[in-house]
């Protein structure tokens, strides 16, 4: 008994440990290369990068490349992209997805719920690739179906969609939705499915109405979900799905004005050979977004601490 | 909610219905697309039901199928083995995680929640990726670094950690490893979690075409989704493949609306039927993941 108690670390045995550490180890070096790893290469966004030179061997730079960037017309343009649609889908998203969560739990029989489910749980499954192949079946100038019903009602037919970048703030907005609220409102759903059904019957014996029912006992129980995505996505927002924003708009040119984003413009900087600029903007929406998490996290936790993510 | 009311029930379903037609329709336009023939695209445009039935874009892809089989392969390929492989290192280190006696856990924790807060971004990366590892133009690029997700694991080790510690502590008055109680006993249980995490894994990675946009260079290297965007992105590079030799076509043979359309369906259509079949791991682990951890 003596002999043991030499042999621990706050209670626990070495032996023990000793095998955590070796089942621990895989993920410990995996996620050092591929994730602590890049730490190091962002010095490029102090520096002039030179593939030749190296990470190491290039010139430093300070802050130009900061500069470079938030002096350039692109900084406006793309933050303000960036900022404006995760602002709409932060809104949106648990908008649409609550009132169809709310919709599904109003359903009286269950395999119609089942059914539904899986139709608008379909994007989830999708490929962007695919997501774009569909999105140009609409709107392909010549052939697309939006410009053959909007004909149909008598409007101009030959609308060219991808010329047009006034009309993607709305085109993203809806594909967005689209996509994602399927997969969204089950998360919501599954929070209502949980509440006791003891709260409805007592609500309606008082004489409740359906109204009053969703606004005191549905919505209440949705508050903690909706506070930890949103969290999650306000640490977002100056990031973005980058497969969204390339390949429903195919990347055309024309369109940046109201379609690039950070990370699409981050990943044209790559293949442009821009590099250290390319860093020093992934730097900064990396930064921001982790003080935008921690912030919110904080003043949701003081406002409600159950609702906190961490 | 208990009462409902017939009218409110129908006017709900009729609403849901039309919901459910925006997401079907478009699938069912995609098809029809693909089975259309090329002169009635041209003269009344895309259709929900095709003027002329014509089945050449299919026939044309199966009369040369290689290009579209060795990106069936590579993706399964790559699929299979990231799903196996991160599978087991997760399970891996979650446990130790989920054990209250880990002295190191705390720290363990904090090193995988740091990856969710703040990232290198995507230039550091490439460079670590193509400088230091050659990961380009391999198929390991697809695979390893997806192997390890800190959400993910989390998922695994709030599971675990639900599991009834006496199984545990038996097994080790009984004298097993720690590896031995992890595959005996606790993998065994987590089924549930663990097949949601894959197919989590699997949907990804079969949808993967951004790693091949980035990395891959190689065109027998290309991931099912990557090959498809090229399709509709670029005529030119089924026409370089068709003089190579690798191609579908022969270079006078430009890729028609029908049979980018046919590519997408022949790309996608295998898993948007089988997917769907395996939702309610797709749900369960939704909720998992929304206890918090």
């Amino acid at each position: 008994m003596l002999k043991n108690k030499n042999n621990t670390i706050k209670g626990s045995k070495i032996s023990d440990n000793i095998q955590y550490l070796f089942l621990a180890l895989p993920s410990i070096i995996l996620t050092f290369i591929f994730c602590y790893l890049p730490l190091y290469g962002i010095i490029i966004a102090f520096k002039n990068f030179n593939p030749n030179l190296g990470v190491w061997g290039s010139e430093w730079v300070g802050f130009d490349n900061f500069k470079f960037f938030f002096t350039s017309n692109d900084a406006l343009r793309v933050t303000r992209n960036t900022i404006l649609y995760n602002g709409a889908f932060i809104i949106l998203n648990p908008i649409m997805a609550v009132i169809l969560a709310l919709m599904f739990f109003s359903l009286k029989k269950r395999l119609a719920v089942k059914i539904y489910n899986t139709i608008v749980l379909l994007p989830k499954f999708m490929s962007m690739v695919l997501v774009s192949y569909i999105v140009y079946a609409f709107l392909n100038p010549a052939s697309g179906f939006l410009n053959q019903l909007l004909g149909n009602l008598g409007f101009p037919t030959n609308l060219d969609w991808y010329s047009m970048p006034k009309a993607w703030p709305i085109i993203l907005t809806v594909v967005q939705i689209w996509l994602t609220v399927g997969m969204n409102s089950i998360l919501y759903y599954a929070a209502l499915m949980g509440i006791d059904v003891a709260l409805f019957e007592a609500a309606y014996i008082e004489g409740a109405g359906k109204i009053c029912v969703i606004k005191n006992i549905c919505l209440p129980h949705l508050y903690g979900i909706v506070c930890i995505t949103t969290i999650l996505a306000v640490g977002n927002i100056f990031g973005g799905d980058f497969g969204l924003f390339y390949q429903v708009p195919r990347n055309v040119g024309g369109l940046y004005s109201t379609t690039d984003i950070i990370p699409t413009y981050v990943f044209r900087g790559l293949q442009d050979g821009n590099m250290s600029i390319s860093t020093a903007v992934g730097l900064f929406q990396s930064f921001v977004g982790m003080i935008l998490v921690v912030l919110t996290n904080a003043i949701v936790r003081k406002i409600s601490p159950e609702n906190s993510l961490f | 909610m208990n009462n409902y009311s017939k009218i409110g029930q129908i006017i709900l379903n009729i609403v849901f219905i039309l919901v459910c037609v925006t997401y079907i329709f478009p699938i069912l336009l995609t098809i029809s697309i693909s089975i259309s023939s090329e002169n009635s695209i041209r003269e009344f445009g895309y259709k929900l039901i095709p003027h002329v039935i014509d089945f050449t874009a299919y026939k044309q892809i199966f009369e040369n199928p290689q290009t579209i089989l060795n990106s069936y392969t590579v993706t399964i390929i790559f699929t299979v083995l990231t799903v196996f492989i991160s599978l087991i290192v997760m399970s891996m280190g979650a446990y130790p995680l989920s054990r209250k006696n880990c002295a190191f856990k705390k720290y363990f924790s904090f090193y995988l929640f740091f990856t969710m807060l703040f990232s290198g971004g995507l230039v550091p990366s490439y460079i670590i990726n193509t400088k230091y590892l050659h990961l380009d133009n391999s198929i390991w690029i697809y695979i390893l670094p997806c192997i390890v997700s800190a959400w993910n694991m989390i998922i695994i080790r709030t599971f675990f950690q639900g599991l009834p510690e006496g199984l545990v502590e038996a097994a080790k008055i009984d004298g097993a490893s720690e590896l031995k109680i992890l595959f005996r006993i606790v993998i065994p249980l987590s089924v549930p979690v663990l097949a949601t995490i894959a197919f989590m894994t699997m949907i990804a990675k079969w949808n993967d075409w951004n790693t091949a946009l980035i990395y891959i260079r190689e065109p027998k290297l290309y991931s099912l989704q990557y090959l498809l965007q090229r399709i509709l992105r670029e005529a030119e590079f089924l026409q370089k493949a068709a003089l190579d030799g690798t191609g579908l076509y022969t270079a006078d043979e430009i890729p028609t609306e029908s049979l980018r359309y046919a590519m997408a369906v022949l790309a996608s259509g295998p898993a948007m039927l089988i997917f769907p079949l395996f939702q309610k791991y797709l749900t369960q682990g939704l909720v998992v993941g929304a206890i918090k951890g």
